[in-house]
């Protein structure tokens, strides 16, 4: 187990070291010169020069990553003109657009970005599931056939399509909500929750319909194990049975799934916060990309990829730990 | 000793399961208007005597902000679906040509993610211990980039006069093409250890004679099913970039970049919003009916996405 977890980790590790260098050498290789991009219109040669000895581009392309990566554990300062821009411990680069760390801004919208993942995840868990449950018991063909609708409709409806319609109809047409802006938690829960109604909705059909359909063939194959059949022998309920041991069985491919999701949602959040105005970790992007903001960039793009790499590798983990059967190698 | 009459070969049995299913051959049919639309879209355009960058501000009501004359988005004779709120171009000629772009750069990313990965995955299959482990590692990396994101950084710093769609279908390839290598990689895996392939092996068969006579043949079913899938999945992610303005330059139309324009009209020209969401869907929702059937027909053990 704890070669295991070391050699996962390790592996986690490479792939992100991997992915930085890549995004690092994209972004500073790319033909456009970010020195000029930074600078700006009406950009002046000695103040292009200024600019590029700020951001280190007169070193070697090496040099400048192993800054960047060095930057990561002790933090580095700017030299802008007369002053300096200090970027403290785990520094991902300094937007001069801004005028702040990229690790200020990232820490900043993150917790919208969370809010809004976690309750679209936690949203299309329950619904998943309950529909997965009672669509997999096969009382209801009605309730069959609407999962079996909603999980190709998942497929093919994007998520902003379903976002718009939803902004359009409870926002516009019968105004029941406002539009959305975010409302911290700590200032005032519920209208956190209200703000966010929509966003989560329209995030979590997508997730629901797998969850549905993954619930549904997980319960049809544990209610066919032989442990149900004998439980079932011994007289043990059949609301017992459903609960305590058929969904045990069924839940274990969504714990794995949960993780990975709920990276994939931060990233997919991108256009549900552009669209719904919220200011998490995707419109910083948009932002950043529309200012051709470059360390800002580099800084979202690196975040979301050791999102994706954590949650992928703590998905095997949490495999190995709900499930007995599973042998580590 | 009577001998039983010889299987008809598979594909011919899964295209008779394909005719007779009704959800396929309807997805079939839209999608292949919506490939014909694509297609034809200057000659559609022509046909309606319209093109898509023409304003037309004498359709526009100026006093309620650049809305269009009219009813449902100001249709006419002349402008069949209407005109663009703001601009007055006509929608019919835009929402064809908008095809041209989602279609397009769909299945270019799809067939370059095909090729891509089938390529890595059949040599990380066939190949030795090292070329496998070092091929596996590339798949691991390109499978954890984080796809919408990178996608629009990187369609955010390329020089902004290099042709888009082009450039669309090359980014959303080359960032997507992990999950068919991983998919190519273990059946190859698995159909080496068939005995066929072994005996082509001994028979001293070079590795690309191999992979070309009797590894490609097995993959056929599998890739064509998990490629069918990925059409409609890179279309959303066309459709996203567009919406979020790194797609298509203006004044090239995309049903995303449609969408996008749609939010600013949402109170005066609620209608506007209809249109591009209409085809994305329709268009969406059939390719999604063409892999829901391809695989129920050549995947006899995944049956099909609903069950």
């Amino acid at each position: 187990m704890i070669g295991y977890l070391a050699r996962r980790i390790l592996g986690a590790a490479f792939v992100l070291l991997a992915l930085s260098a890549i995004v690092y050498a994209l972004f500073y290789l790319a033909p456009s010169d970010p020195a000029i991009l930074t600078c700006g219109k009406g950009c002046t040669p000695e103040r292009l020069a200024d600019v590029r000895a700020a951001m280190g581009l007169d070193d070697p392309v090496l040099t400048q990553y192993l800054h960047f990566l060095q930057g990561l554990f002790t933090g580095r300062d700017y030299p802008a003109g007369p002053d300096v821009r200090h970027c403290p411990a785990p520094c991902l680069g300094y937007s001069f657009e801004t005028d702040q760390p990229v690790t200020a801004l990232l820490l900043d919208r993150l917790p919208v970005s969370f809010s809004l993942a976690i309750g679209a995840e936690i949203l299309s868990l329950a619904a998943g599931i309950g529909a997965g449950v009672l669509s997999g018991l096969r009382r209801f063909r009605v309730l069959d056939r609407i999962v079996n609708g909603l999980i190709l409709a998942g497929y093919a409806v994007p998520v902003f399509l379903v976002g718009l319609l939803l902004l359009l109809l409870f926002c516009v047409h019968l105004q029941w909500l406002p539009f959305p802006s975010y409302v911290k938690f700590t200032v005032d829960p519920l209208l956190w929750a209200q703000n966010l109604l929509l966003p989560w909705i329209s995030l979590a059909v997508i997730q629901t319909a797998a969850y549905a359909r993954l619930t549904r063939a997980g319960l049809q194959d544990a209610l066919a194990e032989d442990h149900i059949r004998t439980a079932r022998a011994y007289g043990i309920p059949e609301r017992r049975i459903l609960w305590r041991r058929a969904l045990r069985g069924a839940m274990l491919p969504l714990v794995t799934l949960t993780a990975v999701d709920l990276a994939q949602i931060m990233t997919a959040a991108v256009l549900t916060e552009t669209m719904f105005g919220l200011p998490g970790v995707g419109q910083l992007l948009v932002g950043a990309v529309n200012q051709i903001d470059l360390p800002v960039v580099v800084g979202v793009t690196l975040l979301t990829g050791l999102l994706i790499v954590v949650a992928n590798a703590a998905a095997d983990l949490l495999y190995a730990a709900v499930d007995p059967r599973v042998q580590l190698r | 000793m009577t001998t039983a009459p010889p299987a008809p070969p598979v594909p011919s049995r899964a295209l008779a399961a394909l005719r007779r299913d009704r959800g396929f051959v309807t997805g079939a049919v839209i999608a292949g208007l919506m490939v014909l639309v694509a297609l034809t879209a200057p000659l559609l355009a022509a046909l309606a005597g319209q093109d898509y960058t023409t304003y037309h501000d004498t359709l526009l009501d100026s006093a309620r902000g650049g809305v269009p004359i009219g009813g449902f988005g100001g249709i006419s004779g002349e402008h069949w679906l209407g005109v663009e709120p703001g601009t007055g171009r006509d929608l019919f000629a835009r929402l064809v040509y908008g095809a041209q772009v989602s279609v397009g750069v769909a299945v270019a990313a799809t067939f370059l993610e095909v090729l891509l990965g089938v390529t890595v995955g059949v040599a990380a299959g066939l190949g030795g211990r090292w070329l496998d482990s070092g091929l596996s590692r590339v798949i691991d990396l390109v499978l954890s980039v984080p796809v919408l994101v990178m996608a629009i950084s990187l369609l955010a710093i390329v020089p902004q006069d290099w042709p888009r769609p082009v450039l669309l279908a090359a980014v959303i390839a080359v960032l997507g093409w992990g999950g068919t290598a991983r998919l190519s990689r273990g059946e190859t895996l698995s159909l080496r250890t068939r005995d066929y392939v072994a005996a082509a092996q001994v028979a001293g068969a070079p590795w690309w004679r191999v992979a070309r006579r009797e590894i490609l043949p097995g993959l056929t079913a599998p890739i064509l099913t998990y490629a069918a899938l990925l059409l409609p999945t890179n279309m959303v992610v066309e459709a996203g970039l567009s919406f979020l303005g790194v797609g298509v330059r203006p004044p090239t139309p995309s049903w995303g970049q449609m969408l996008s324009t749609a939010t600013t009209w949402f109170r005066a020209d609620p209608f506007y919003v209809f249109l591009p969401a209409l085809m994305l869907f329709l268009a969406l929702l059939a390719f999604v009916l063409v892999a829901n059937g391809l695989r129920r027909a050549l995947d006899p053990r995944q049956r099909e996405l609903t069950r």
